[in-house]
């Protein structure tokens, strides 16, 4: 099924207001679904008989941003931050790129980390995906039954991927920067 | 409660007998490299089973992201570092799909060639080391002899001998090499004299005539040994919805009945490259299985790697065959200030471990503006807990070796 007939069927299974947006000539097809609609849309694509994409091949969140304030007015792109989802289908053979954006912070002030609902009961792997995700990426999953860190150590400070990041003065003694 | 030594009955309250916390790793040689397993065992019965990783995390993917493309080749080396060469395949891949880029045929008969050289070397590690997890110390010894020509091949080709960094955007770094001495060990092992000098191509042909018969005597070593099959063989069983839920790929799926190859299967980009090619995608169940062995167990997993080895061998042949023919260059020049389009583009292409997935996307500079590398082992590693619990203590080197990881592509 091609990106275009996938999203025919899913606006018309779950509403423009769901399915927020779509890009058919990037090199990756890719549909933009809203964050409140990603495990339904999820459930919708693994179960039905058109789409079976039983296969989460990765799950991955990007920060789009630009911290130097001069360079700014010049970044083609709104500051959020996106989850990409990346799907394949092993009985009907294709492939699917779905995108989930969020603001970069869920509360700006207390720099609190945006949230989105888990698929770990969709696909098994998403459990480390989202996991490896909210350490680098600084995505809150919601319902997710063990969101820790995965590669840096749990008190670890900061989301290692944003673009504001700032390495650490010292860790445990240890000289950062 | 804190142990004291005044109240006896404390002391016998905090020694508990049935059941016990036990840190495996992460330096225990069996859990190849820096994997911590935090073990709650019953006696010998393991109840629970968490995989801690991440000990050699090098947060490889932000310094992708201040690094042009070429320049992050190496980087990949240092993930998978036993299948350097296939991890530089797959990066160039994806970065060549994101540029629409288009190798010449020569470029991609060496990259074919080279690629299957070392998935032989990869999984000739992978063999060794899992006798090595079940206690048998002499295959591994006869893997490392013959993995040890490849890299001496390898290094005639681009002087590295683990981190090659031999494929890079656009083709290969080098062409083959003419004529060069004869490795050391092949000339041993071959009873040739050591000064003889010979090209590249007929170094490998040499040393694949050398291989291919020693491949029955690993069966005979391992694969068909009684003790190798009763530690294996029924033990480990992962489903083919486990497998694919979880996200396993290579070996391990391929070794649950899923036949799925992405040399076969995979985006035309990357299979364009095996078209004229004649070989097999292995997947269990096996009709020479022994009686013990179940579809999806350890004994699969393994034997799965075992006859990719000859199927690669098959490939290496193939493409010494097709490289006098092939057209073009190794290699059409892209610069390093070249800038990446305002896309991204995501390839996945069949390492020896499984499908090793580069995430590159462009915003108008030659720096990617997020580099993601999805590695294979990251999502075979998590069947850990539902593989293992419930087995042996024993059992986990036997169960976690079959998934043959790479600590440094999990922790990236």
């Amino acid at each position: 099924m091609t990106a275009e007939d996938l999203h025919k069927l899913l606006v018309s299974e779950f509403g423009e207001s769901k399915i927020t947006g779509s890009n058919f000539t990037a090199k990756d097809p890719w549909l933009e679904v809203a964050a409140t609609a990603i495990v339904d849309v999820a459930r919708f694509l693994k179960h039905d008989e058109r789409t079976q994409f039983d296969h989460l091949n990765d799950l991955c969140g990007v920060d789009y941003f630009e911290p130097d304030a001069k360079k700014a007015a010049k970044f083609n792109h709104q500051p959020h931050v996106e989850v990409v989802y990346h799907l394949t289908s092993y009985s009907l053979r294709h492939r699917i790129t779905l995108k989930v954006k969020v603001p970069r912070w869920k509360d700006e002030a207390t720099k609190t980390i945006p949230e989105v609902p888990s698929v770990t009961s969709i696909w098994a792997i998403a459990d480390w995906h989202e996991r490896e995700c909210y350490d680098l990426v600084g995505v809150n999953f919601t319902d997710h039954p063990n969101l820790k860190r995965i590669l840096c150590p749990e008190d670890w400070e900061g989301h290692p991927l944003r673009k504001d990041y700032d390495m650490p003065l010292e860790y445990h003694g240890v000289r950062g920067r | 409660m804190s142990l004291t030594l005044e109240d006896p009955r404390v002391i016998e309250f905090d020694v508990r007998t049935d059941e016990m916390l036990v840190n495996m790793g992460p330096q225990h040689p069996s859990t190849h490299g820096v994997l911590r397993l935090l073990l709650r065992t019953d006696g010998e019965i393991i109840h629970e089973i968490t995989p801690h990783i991440g000990y050699l995390h090098r947060c490889a993917e932000k310094i992708g992201e201040n690094l042009a493309t070429p320049q992050w080749v190496p980087y990949t080396d240092r993930m998978d570092y036993l299948a350097g060469m296939n991890m530089n395949l797959g990066m160039a891949l994806a970065v060549e799909k994101l540029i629409g880029l288009e190798v010449p045929e020569k470029a991609m008969t060496i990259r074919v060639l080279v690629a299957e050289l070392g998935r032989i070397a990869s999984h000739l590690v992978g063999m060794g080391a899992y006798g090595l997890d079940l206690g048998t110390f002499s295959p591994f010894l006869y893997a490392f002899r013959e993995r040890e020509i490849i890299l001496d091949l390898f290094e005639e080709l681009c002087g590295a001998r683990l981190t090659y960094s031999y494929f890079t955007i656009g083709g290969a770094t080098h062409d083959l090499p003419d004529i060069i001495p004869i490795p050391p060990g092949l000339a041993a092992l071959t009873k040739r004299n050591k000064n003889i000098k010979l090209t590249w191509l007929e170094a490998v042909e040499m040393f694949l005539n050398w291989l291919e018969p020693r491949i029955q005597e690993y069966h005979t070593l391992l694969t068909r040994n009684q003790i190798f099959i009763k530690r294996t063989a029924g033990l480990g069983i992962l489903t083919k919805e486990l497998a694919i839920s979880h996200g396993c790929t290579g070996p391990v799926l391929r070794g649950s009945g899923v036949d799925f190859d992405l040399r076969r299967d995979g985006e035309p980009i990357y299979t364009r490259y095996y078209a004229g090619y004649d070989f097999d995608v292995i997947s269990a169940p096996f009709e020479d299985a022994p009686r013990e062995a179940v579809l999806g167990d350890n004994w699969c997993r393994f034997f799965v790697r075992m006859m990719e080895v000859v199927q690669a061998i098959k490939l290496v042949r193939q493409a010494m065959a097709k490289y006098p023919k092939s057209q073009g260059t190794y290699r059409v020049p892209y610069k390093m200030s070249a800038k990446l389009p305002v896309d991204e583009a995501y390839l996945e292409t069949e390492c020896p471990r499984g499908a090793m997935g580069f995430y590159i996307v462009g915003n108008d500079k030659a720096e990617p503006y997020r580099a993601r590398a999805k590695s294979s082992c990251f999502c075979n590693l998590s069947v850990t807990a539902p593989l293992c619990e419930g087995f042996l203590l024993a059992d986990i080197p036997a169960i976690v070796g079959s998934l043959d990881v790479v600590m440094g592509e999990i922790d990236r």
